[in-house]
């Protein structure tokens, strides 16, 4: 693997981010900065505000305030390239759809007009290519509707993950994912993030798995109530309120 | 060309110009709803292009108001309207999609018919309801021809996008498609497909010859490239088969494409049932 160089990006910058929808305040005045290099996480209760920070940032969400991609001299970054998992893919399980297909399909959709894939089903090396990569190269030829919950978060995975992205945004990931499949979900984003250098933002309830993974904890609710290292966000008060004391001091498991 | 190479085969159905024409009007017509229908069926829209169809009411009545002899613009503009306020609105909307398409359909269909009614005589309308694919021109024909090709061209810029839409919009804006105007653009397909159709087929009979063979065709394969292929064969099966029950037992050829177009489904759900098991 070599280093991910082509990375323009330094960090991503939240100014005054305020998200209004239909009457509900859904974000009030975020300041917030995520590194490249580094993981970040995003907890907080449901309905904090955390999918509408990543929507925000996606581009899928009107929000007033400044987010603000910066390269390394602090000037303005040409839009980076992000890549994204989502949380669940609530699609039709019965669509004729191949994985090779879908993953075609999202690999090449910028790029204009080429021999479709109605026409004749894609050549499923790239594919298999980018999927080995997650020890998974031989779904290519399934049926996406048929892929188990940690098969699919794989899959996604490999996607989010060609052309190797700026940043990456990991919208709870796991959610119905069995123990194996998690391990193996977070050792590769582990790896990413060395070899690549790329900023990641986690959204994520698994507090054990944010704790030996994130470098930053953000907790989050409508605004931002905390933001350290795990052990500091874990032992502060805020994340006392909304937790409870299931995680006292961080050292509970 | 194509009409005397026709009228030259040993076919008793094609010793008459109305079925030559009607012929070359259902093969163009079966491969257009073909593509349109397996998107359609992905997106769980039937209920949405059902009220499409029904919209062709309203889009009559305007053409007559505004003293149109022949209502297909007025159709069109209409249909593009309500296809495109139909999601705005369900986009937006706290309401369930059902709910919404429902709402819209009903306005405009009860609207297309007070005014068609208070025009006096409903009856000269209803040559809409279950269409008359044997009334069919050469303009007809032209026009059907050059929207297959706009479309076909059409589906391989658009239709990656639209998978990705279908799949997952948020995944799909983050691959850089614009969600909204590619859902749109889609709309506006559907939209034209349906009504420059619509007098052949009818308002009752249009959207299953949409849904119906696209439908069919996922009982029987499992990638993008055979999904199109089966869909296109169906509705080319079904539209052939059609007007030939129309010609021979006289029979709405509409209503006989969409029987054709059903028995393909049960056969072909059957057999997806049994290959399984």
């Amino acid at each position: 693997m070599k280093i991910h160089n082509s990375c323009g990006l330094c960090k991503i910058k939240l100014e005054h981010l305020s998200v209004i929808s239909e009457g509900d305040v859904l974000l009030e005045d975020v300041n917030l900065e995520f590194h490249c290099g580094q993981l970040t996480a995003l907890i907080g209760r449901n309905g904090a505000g955390k999918s509408t920070l990543l929507k925000a940032i996606l581009g899928q969400k009107a929000y007033q305030g400044n987010i603000q991609f910066e390269n390394h001299l602090g000037g303005k970054a040409e839009r980076p390239k992000i890549g994204y998992v989502p949380q669940q893919l609530e699609f039709d399980k019965n669509m004729p759809v191949t994985v090779n297909d879908f993953f075609t399909a999202a690999a090449t959709n910028s790029k204009g007009f080429r021999l479709p894939i109605w026409l004749k089903s894609p050549d499923p090396a790239p594919c298999k290519e980018a999927l080995e990569k997650m020890d998974c190269g031989d779904l290519a030829g399934k049926r996406l509707g048929d892929l188990s919950g940690g098969e699919l978060q794989r899959v996604l995975l490999a996607l989010a993950t060609t052309p190797v992205p700026d940043l990456l945004i990991l919208d709870e990931p796991v959610s119905g994912v069995d123990a194996t499949g998690l391990d193996l979900f977070y050792r590769r984003v582990a790896d990413l993030l060395k070899h690549y250098h790329m900023a990641i933002l986690l959204v994520s309830h698994d507090l054990s798995l944010i704790r030996r993974y994130a470098d930053k904890v953000v907790l989050l609710d409508k605004k931002v109530v905390a933001e350290g290292t795990p052990l500091e966000v874990f032992s502060s008060t805020p994340f006392q309120e909304s937790f409870g004391y299931l995680f006292q001091g961080g050292e509970e498991e | 060309m194509i009409d005397s190479f026709l009228a030259s085969l040993p076919i008793e159905m094609f010793q008459y110009g109305f079925m030559r024409n009607a012929f070359l009007a259902s093969v163009l017509i079966a491969p257009l709803f073909a593509l349109l229908g397996t998107m359609a069926v992905n997106n769980r829209m039937a209920f949405f292009s059902d009220a499409l169809g029904h919209s062709a009411f309203t889009g009559i009545a305007l053409g007559v108001l505004l003293g149109m002899d022949e209502p297909l613009l007025s159709m069109l503009a209409f249909g593009i309207f309500l296809g495109l306020a139909i999601t705005k609105v369900k986009n937006a909307a706290p309401l369930s999609s059902d709910t919404v398409i429902s709402v819209f359909s009903s306005t405009a269909m009860a609207l297309g018919i007070v005014v068609l009614t208070g025009q006096g005589g409903f009856a000269k309308y209803s040559v809409y309801l279950v269409g008359d694919i044997l009334t069919v021109t050469q303009g007809d024909i032209a026009l059907l021809v050059i929207a297959l090709i706009v479309f076909a061209i059409a589906w391989g810029f658009l239709y990656q996008k639209l998978l990705l839409v279908s799949v997952n919009r948020t995944l799909a804006a983050s691959r850089g498609v614009r969600v909204v105007l590619v859902e749109n653009i889609f709309v506006v397909m559907v939209a034209v497909a349906v009504m420059i159709s619509i007098r052949m087929i009818g308002i009752l009979m249009i959207n299953s010859l949409l849904i119906l063979p696209a439908a069919a065709a996922r009982n029987v394969t499992g990638s993008v490239a055979s999904y199109h292929r089966m869909a296109v064969l169906f509705s080319l099966l079904s539209s052939i088969g059609g007007l030939w029950m129309a010609f021979a037992f006289g029979t709405s050829a509409g209503a006989a494409m969409v029987l054709s177009a059903a028995v393909i489904f049960f056969l072909s759900y059957l057999y997806g049932t049994l290959r399984k098991a």
